[in-house]
């Protein structure tokens, strides 16, 4: 197997060839923060969380989507790449209507972590309250826009692992928001098989089962890696 | 031989702005904490402490609890920021605006307060509904609902809806000293 060596933070690691550099981050343990990631799905770098700075190169480069190479001096956590972090995390906050203490994902949301893992005390933003909606057209689940941060895993999944394509990403800029069929009420599209796979997959409380109510919603993001692992080669990790 | 006279206590007050006054719950939550607070600290002003209703002088440190919803409240919190050295966001809805904020959302973002008096006092009303007024009583609403620090410049973060009695102990401690807490962590930081 062709393998790569490279300097994560002062260690030198060694991935297979043709790794992402978050592989490599995490071989070196060095624990790259990452919201729209997810193992098993293809990577997108939407939310900007994983930006790493590499020597070499004046932009930034997002870790999840950038190629592991030979002799790639990388460090993913300078006084420089915090700040961003926090900020990163702010405008998150700021640019939605995110209400923890009402929130179906209340506890179990991965942006409500990711803010504490930040250092996030206050958002220095101020909060925008943009105008959205909610999707209560499914017989089964709901899909809350004031809760979406469009990290696309619920496109991803459903395209990548279901096969269903139910889920795009509709208009552009800040009027952004994910679409279900072509722009339907989600109840109507015929594609969708309600396997649930985007409610697990959803990083936040904008997808949740209908069933689950105030900090009910306990999503299981560990699905596409193990249906990808199953398919891919045969081998069911959680067995 | 005389003895050494006590050395001077803290001044310490705690706000009630629009909130659920869940914060001061968690407050009174520290149980026995609280002795030991009260050899340490002078409470000045406090829903939950005194009965004393204008702000005082020169206040030490303020646990503000609450957004920033109607006019008495920002008449308040300009008050508070002028008479106290540390001024604290005291939980989610000081911090964040939170569940009051909400009504940000209202009447297309431009007056949450408009529609929320019309919701409440006409549209649910019978016949006779009437909107609130009473200038110099009935505090207005403001159009928004602003978390204190857009209001005012904050010293400290204490989230959490309500923060608990353990994060609000492990953040005074230290002020009690002298020393800043350190916010770091899910134990003092999480919101919700």
């Amino acid at each position: 197997m062709a393998v790569v060596t490279l300097n994560v933070n002062g260690q030198d690691v060694a991935v297979p060839a043709g790794a992402s550099l978050l592989e490599a981050t995490r071989a070196a343990a060095a624990d790259v923060p990452t919201l729209c990631h997810l193992d098993g799905l293809n990577p997108v770098s939407s939310c900007r969380l994983c930006l790493v700075e590499v020597e070499g190169s004046t932009k930034l480069l997002p870790a999840c989507s950038t190629a592991a190479a030979e002799g790639m001096v990388v460090h993913t956590h300078t006084p420089r790449l915090r700040e961003y972090r926090r900020m990163t995390v702010e405008l998150f906050f700021a640019e939605g209507n995110h209400v923890c203490a009402v929130c179906v994902a209340n506890t179990h949301c991965e942006l409500q972590d990711m803010a504490v893992t930040v250092g996030m005390d206050h958002s220095r933003f101020p909060y925008q309250y943009p105008q959205r909606s909610v999707d209560a057209s499914h017989p089964q689940f709901t899909l809350d826009h004031n809760r979406c941060i469009l990290c696309t895993r619920c496109v991803r999944v459903c395209d990548e692992i279901e096969g269903a394509h139910v889920w795009d990403i509709g208009s552009r800029g800040g009027h952004c928001h994910i679409v279900a069929g072509l722009d339907e009420p989600w109840g109507q599209v015929q594609a969708c098989t309600s396997c649930g796979k985007c409610v697990e997959v959803c990083p936040t409380g904008a997808l949740f089962r209908n069933t689950d109510t105030t900090a009910e919603k306990q999503p299981d993001a560990s699905l596409p890696a193990l249906l990808r692992s199953a398919r891919d080669q045969h081998r069911w990790h959680n067995q | 031989m005389t003895p050494t006279p006590p050395a001077a206590k803290l001044r310490l007050a705690t706000v009630w702005l629009a909130g659920c006054s869940g914060c001061h719950m968690s407050f009174l939550d520290l149980d026995e904490f609280l002795f030991d607070l009260a050899e340490k600290v002078d409470v000045v002003f406090s829903p939950v402490g005194t009965d004393v209703k204008i702000y005082p002088e020169n206040v030490d440190i303020a646990l503000v609890e609450g957004a920033v919803a109607n006019v008495d409240n920002l008449e308040l919190a300009l008050q508070v920021r002028e008479r106290t050295a540390l001024v604290i966001s005291f939980g989610d809805c000081a911090v964040t605006a939170n569940v009051p904020g909400l009504r940000n959302l209202l009447d297309g973002g431009h007056d949450g307060a408009k529609a929320v008096l019309e919701r409440g006092y006409l549209e649910l009303a019978d016949a006779t509904g009437q909107l609130p007024f009473a200038p110099g009583i009935v505090p207005e609403l403001l159009p928004k609902v602003l978390p204190l620090h857009e209001v005012i410049p904050v010293d400290l973060y204490l989230p959490g809806c309500p923060p608990s009695a353990e994060r609000i102990r492990e953040a005074i401690t230290p002020l009690m000293a002298g020393e800043r807490p350190v916010m770091e962590g899910p134990a003092m930081l999480r919101f919700g």
